[in-house]
């Protein structure tokens, strides 16, 4: 039940399809349950059982990187400032 | 006197189509069944060729036969297939091709047009290998048996000097070698069989490996311990063969094993694992570590060895097991799979 | 591959990785269930138990679809196919699956006609190429996968496909975790949500497990870096006693999930009053049944059906694993009698359920280090 790849979309066809595009490899796609996102050329989607199934947020998955790496960063952060005596522990 | 008995502990009813794809259900049935019954009990694991003594002279031989739908795909097809998997399984056994016998069986209502390309592939196949065709035979069968044609190929070689490969010469720090990237025979048929509706810019990697495999007998020799080329059932069946020959542990680094982007892309689509697909043009080596660099470099710079990697090393433990690592510390168990690899959705 | 190779970069994991061994407080055991058999597939094929501290537990859950389909099932479908002209055609998680003669792949190398496919669409063609004959597809799946079933059994009425039917097997996530919740042997401190359903189902649907039941759940996705990610916010709320619904998924998951596949579904489906759950029983409204305006496309409606119902060995222990109140080794006939190459339960067929999980990544390797013949 699980098994979603991010695709791209190449190009839109009538009748709810779409060509997608994994790595090089290729699949006509239907993107019937997306309308409501309006799918577009260059977008990215969850593909499912030839089905796309969500649209990718770019900034959401770059956000959370972001946050993990940054990981680590406040903790060391916090000690230094609990060191100098700034934060009440 | 009375002889051992055979140990016959192939129990299933009926043969089915993982008998035949290269993983677990092959191994039980050929040890099992086929191998106690035709060679009785066996000094030495089976592999790829076999080298006999005729007369004081060493000679190497196999045979193998090959049923592939379709017949033609990218970047080859059943002939060549033919050719150059009979002429890969000796260069593995450490044995350079001289000659093959090929027998056809034919599907009655094959169009000739195709027979004869077939033929044609194989020449030309056969010249680029280096080996003559010495043979044959032909026989045809009624309309609606033999998926239009199935070729056995039986080759005859001589040994190449210098190399002594066994599972039981393996070390633990031995370096585990691949000639290149995986995956793309395997995906390639998938994807032309049309059942999946997938493309791809992707070929059949079928290829003679005999020019690579001198190159590394020139370079490392004695030190190069064990050879084979992973065809039906992949790497991870090979390896899991010397795995459980050698008793030792083949540890596989993740991230140095070569894969196609595409190839890639594919098996995530479908659910597989590229250890688990089939290549034609590609082997493995065990070498001795102080011979691995010098390995490595004799297959990048000799043509079509440009991606050539090592992939891992043996390890004592754990023992009989094939284990991967990932660069972030994560392992598994790489195992052989039961029969064919399926397309999965969950 | 994007959004893909970034979720699995060896300094990222190592971050999450490092968090979760300064989070968890050494005084304390959790017990972590993931709900999903993708999940388990990913802990188990990324080596993620690897990064935890002894005292993370991960748990696994009932979500995999073929793993609690009861064996009759399959019989009943095979039943079917057998009834000649008819094209049997499923996912390839669906050919090893035993059935009481056998498996569809078994039957297949008896001549019967049975395809694998990749998608129901793909099922559908097959019926549109194949005029004088059935084409059956079997439908597995949790909401992930039942809004395309829907959509593709719009079309065949749309387009007047009369040769299409549809055996449908869907299930529900809600109530097999509500099962666990309810079942006295299980104690599960917090879940790791199914990211693929819920892109469906959105996150709403889980909120009584945290306002009810006051357990934390966090919608995850798939790589190891999500899923590492996931069980930081797990220990996050469990340190602080918190119990919420949290999106880890957020490039993905919408909170309000999908509503044209959620109109789909409600278009084709309806809940079956109850429905069998391999080792797990009866579940009431678990299962989607098709509605009689689609009928004419529902296999258990145009043929005879025997309705077989076919109990497990006493040993197997299926229903133990799947509520997590096993571990697979634990089970008697586990790497005896039941292997990937003779399977008594779909557990240790689905490349997702724990068993096959277990014994295809990790067994051996426990064995072989703890020097025990395996």
């Amino acid at each position: 039940m699980c098994l979603a790849i991010p695709a791209k979309i190449v190009e839109l066809y009538p009748e709810d399809q779409a060509l997608v595009e994994v790595a090089g490899v290729r699949r006509h796609v239907n993107i019937g349950l997306l309308q409501e996102e309006q799918p577009a050329a260059g977008d990215w989607v969850l593909v499912h059982v030839g089905f796309a199934m969500s649209k990718i947020s770019e900034e959401q998955a770059q956000d959370q990187i972001r946050v993990l790496k940054m990981l680590g960063e406040q903790d060391a952060a916090e000690e230094e400032a609990r060191n100098y005596g700034l934060n009440d522990s | 006197m009375t002889a051992a008995l055979p140990k016959i502990s192939f129990r299933d009813p009926q043969i089915e189509m993982a008998h035949g794809a290269g993983g677990k259900a092959s191994r039980r049935l050929i040890d099992g069944l086929i191998a106690p019954l035709l060679c009785g009990p066996l000094t030495e694991p089976l592999g790829d060729a076999a080298h006999i003594d005729l007369n004081g002279t060493r000679i190497a031989i196999t045979a193998d036969s090959f049923v592939v739908q379709p017949l033609r795909f990218p970047g080859g097809s059943i002939g060549e297939l033919a050719v150059n998997g009979t002429v890969n399984d000796l260069a593995v056994s450490g044995a350079r091709a001289q000659a093959l016998l090929v027998t056809y069986v034919l599907e009655a209502g094959l169009a000739t047009s195709v027979l004869e390309a077939e033929i044609r592939a194989m020449a030309d196949a056969a010249a680029r290998a280096g080996v003559v065709i010495a043979g044959g035979d032909t026989k045809v069968v009624e309309n609606g048996k033999a998926d239009r044609m199935y070729i056995t190929t039986a080759g005859i070689g001589a040994p190449i000097p210098g190399l002594a490969l066994s599972a039981a010469s393996v070390r633990p720090g031995d370096k585990i070698l691949l000639s290149g990237p995986i995956g793309d025979h395997g995906i390639t048929v998938l994807l032309a069989r049309g059942e999946l509706d997938f493309e791809a810019e992707l070929c059949s990697d079928t290829r003679s490996v005999l020019p690579l495999v001198e190159a590394l007998a020139e370079a490392a020799g004695p030190a190069i311990r064990w050879m084979r080329d992973p065809t039906r059932g992949g790497v991870a069946t090979s390896l899991n063969e010397l795995a459980r020959d050698c008793k030792l542990s083949v540890a596989l680094i993740e991230e140095r094993i070569p894969v196609r982007d595409v190839v890639r892309g594919a098996c995530e689509l479908l659910g597989l694992d590229p250890l688990h697909i089939a290549n034609e043009g590609q082997f493995l080596a065990v070498v001795a570590e102080d011979h691995a660099e010098a390995a490595l470099q004799a297959l990048r710079n000799t043509p079509g060895g440009d991606d050539a990697a090592i992939i891992g090393e043996i390890r004592e433990q754990p023992a009989a097991t094939v284990l991967g690592v990932a660069g972030y510390g994560g392992t598994r168990v790489i195992d052989m799979l039961v029969g064919d690899p399926l397309p999965r959705i969950c | 591959m994007k959004f893909v190779d970034e979720f699995r970069e060896p300094e990222v994991i190592a971050k999450a990785s490092a968090e979760i061994q300064r989070l968890a407080d050494p005084n304390r055991h959790y017990r972590l269930m993931e709900v999903c058999g993708g999940h388990t597939h990913a802990i188990y094929r990324f080596g993620l138990k690897d990064l935890l501290p002894p005292n993370v537990e991960l748990v696994h859950g009932p979500g995999c679809p073929v793993c609690v389909l009861p064996m009759g099932r399959i019989d009943d479908a095979l039943s079917i196919a057998a009834q000649g002209n008819v094209i049997f055609a499923a996912f390839g998680d669906m050919m090893r699956v035993p059935g009481a003669n056998g498996s569809p792949l078994q039957h297949k190398a008896r001549g019967m006609d049975i395809r694998i496919v990749y998608s129901p669409s793909d099922a559908l063609r097959l019926a549109v190429q194949n005029p004088e004959k059935h084409v059956m597809f079997f439908a597995i799946g949790f909401e992930t996968t039942a809004p395309s079933t829907a959509l593709t059994l719009m079309r065949a009425k749309k387009d007047g496909i009369k040769n299409f039917l549809v055996f449908s097997n869907h299930v529900t996530i809600i109530p097999a975790i509500r099962a666990i919740l309810d079942s006295p042997d299980m104690r599960i401190d917090a879940f790791i949500g199914p990211g693929h359903v819920s892109t469906v189902i959105g996150c709403r649907p889980y909120e009584w497990i945290a306002k009810n039941e006051g357990r934390p759940i966090v919608v995850s996705g798939f790589e190891p870096v999500d899923v590492l990610q996931a069980i930081v916010m797990l220990l996050r709320q469990l340190d602080k006693g918190d119990a919420k619904v949290e999106n880890q998924y957020t490039r993905v998951v919408p909170w309000e999930g999908n509503r044209a596949a959620l109109k789909a579904i409600g278009e084709v489906f309806e809940l079956r009053p109850y429905f069998e759950w391999r080792g797990m029983g009866f579940i009431s409204q678990s299962a989607l049944s098709i509605r009689p305006a689609y009928a004419e496309w529902d296999a258990e409606k145009r043929f005879q059906v025997p309705g077989v119902r076919v109990t497990d060995p006493k040993a197997a222990q299926c229903g133990e694993v799947l509520k997590g109140v096993l571990k697979p080794a634990q089970c008697k006939l586990f790497g005896k009698e039941c292997t990937p190459e003779h399977p008594i339960g779909a557990l240790m067929v689905s490349s997702e359920g724990s068993c096959a999980a277990y014994y295809n990544f990790e067994y051996r390797k426990a064995a072989a280090l703890a020097g025990t013949p395996s």
